[in-house]
């Protein structure tokens, strides 16, 4: 086991990307944060109590995407769906995909499918915790992401909400 | 997570752990279907057929959309317009679907157990009751619990069955379900029309009197009288079912108590339920039908999570 970020460290790299988030944007009121869930939305309710801290709360449009129906492993296994929560239009906005964990990209492709059905936004861009570099299986790429990593198939990145730490088993 | 049934056949076979799993992913198909797009991709592979063998307006209609939401082909078929017309065996029939690679069967039939046959004889399909006889209707037991736990909170209520207990699939599907799922259940009716052994064999109260039955429950279950199952007079005639347990809008008001009151279609207005009953304040019987899609998508979802593994053993 290897601890890849410590309390401290996820604490400030939760900060930067909240400020990384909205540091180009002159109005917030175009971006529209989508959390994946359900581990995404861990990490994007984390991270939009820091952006709440920088941009006053009613400006804000944040929802919850659940994406098990559209997912490509249907087949082989079957999810247990959660709740989507998206109560506004995604439609010539700027959505920002938020997930924890980046690996083959299959989920974000979903995503980006399941996105679709709600509208047609301006731009999707994608946020991520971690990325495990060089694992894609398709051609997905973060715009904003917390850490970088290596890893080979058989190890697992593990984060805790609990604890407040990152690690690689 | 799976159903631990590969066929719904019946609720009779499902555990309380099975019945939470489909009401909770009914929760989000419900989510889906408010949506502009109401469609999935999940069943984009997977054919199902209609079989119906038996007349159906609402759950044919639920279940083909139900199907098309999920984006999964669909064949209806009709027993008046096909070849059973001629003489075909149900066995028959349903192979010549089948060998057209079907994966899903829904299935209704006048006959008790003859979805219970088929799966026997089809291990490999995934085999969905639409209503056999006077045996079972899982999927309107699952969307009338969906509707009650929507409207109330829980299943953790009194619910009542009015009417044709005896013939009627919706009456056992609902007593096993609220049974499992550990709601209080009562059946109410003319004594002919509930089965001797009902309070024994179910665990449920008998009470033959309307009023003292309605004043007892939080959700009040009329039953359409089944007239073409009954081949005997078992009472002397509609007006008289109606002027004794008819659910009346003065008997409700007499009772003062608010009831909610569901129907599974089709209504004979003004026989077991009066009309101002049927469009009155508590009735759900709309919001029932509208629970069906979501309902009948989650059951279809979660039966598709087998069809893999029948197809590496067919192949």
């Amino acid at each position: 086991m290897k601890t890849i970020l410590d309390k401290k460290q996820l604490e400030l790299t939760l900060l930067r990307l909240a400020h990384q988030l909205i540091e180009n944007e002159a109005d917030v009121k175009g971006i529209v944060f989508i959390g994946i869930q359900p581990r995404g939305v861990k990490f994007s309710d984390r991270l939009m109590s820091c952006i709440y801290t920088l941009v006053a709360k009613d400006n804000i449009q944040y929802g919850r995407l659940d994406i098990t129906f559209y997912r490509d492993d249907i087949r082989k296994q079957l999810h247990e769906p959660n709740q989507t929560d998206l109560n506004f239009s995604i439609e010539g906005k700027k959505v920002i995909l938020i997930d924890d964990v980046l690996y083959t990209g299959r989920t974000v492709r979903a995503a980006l499918d399941a996105l679709q059905d709600f509208g047609r936004p301006d731009s999707v861009e994608l946020c991520v915790l971690i990325d495990r570099r060089f694992s894609r299986q398709v051609p997905i790429q973060p715009d904003y992401c917390g850490k970088s990593i290596d890893t080979i198939m058989s190890q697992e990145v593990k984060v805790s909400w609990d604890r407040e730490c990152v690690e690689l088993f | 997570m799976q159903l631990s049934t590969q066929h719904l056949l019946g609720i009779k076979d499902l555990s309380s752990q099975d019945i939470s799993l489909i009401l909770s992913t009914a929760t989000q198909f419900k989510e889906v279907l408010q949506r502009t797009v109401k469609k999935v991709p999940s069943l984009r592979d997977v054919t199902v057929v209609n079989l119906f063998f038996e007349n159906s307006t609402r759950t044919r209609i639920s279940f083909e959309i139900a199907e098309k939401r999920l984006n999964a082909d669909t064949i209806n078929f009709s027993a008046s317009s096909s070849s059973v017309s001629k003489g075909e065996t149900l066995l028959d029939t349903v192979n010549n679907i089948l060998s057209m690679k079907v994966d899903m069967v829904v299935m209704r039939h006048s006959a008790s157990g003859a979805p219970h046959f088929l799966s026997k004889q089809l291990p490999k399909t995934a085999i969905i009751n639409a209503g056999d006889g006077t045996n079972e209707h899982p999927t309107q037991a699952l969307l009338d619990a969906f509707s009650i736990i929507e409207k109330c909170g829980s299943l953790q209520k009194k619910v009542l069955l009015v009417g044709d207990i005896m013939h009627s699939r919706v009456a056992l599907s609902n007593i096993y379900l609220l049974k499992k799922m550990g709601a209080e259940v009562m059946v109410s009716g003319p004594p002919t029309l509930i089965p001797k052994y009902v309070s024994e064999a179910f665990d449920v109260r008998v009470e033959y009197d309307l009023e003292k039955a309605l004043k007892w429950c939080d959700v009040a279950n009329v039953l359409r009288i089944q007239l073409e199952r009954q081949n005997q007079v078992l009472f002397s005639s509609l007006r008289e079912y109606n002027l004794a347990y008819g659910v009346k809008k003065e008997l409700l008001d007499k009772i003062g108590k608010e009831i909610v009151i569901m129907h599974p279609g089709p209504i004979n207005r003004g026989v077991e339920l009066d009309s101002d009953v049927a469009d009155g304040d508590g009735s759900i019987i709309l919001q029932q039908v509208e629970n069906g899609v979501a309902v009948r998508m989650a059951v279809l979802y979660l039966l598709s999570g087998k069809i893999n593994e029948l197809r590496t053993e067919l192949a």
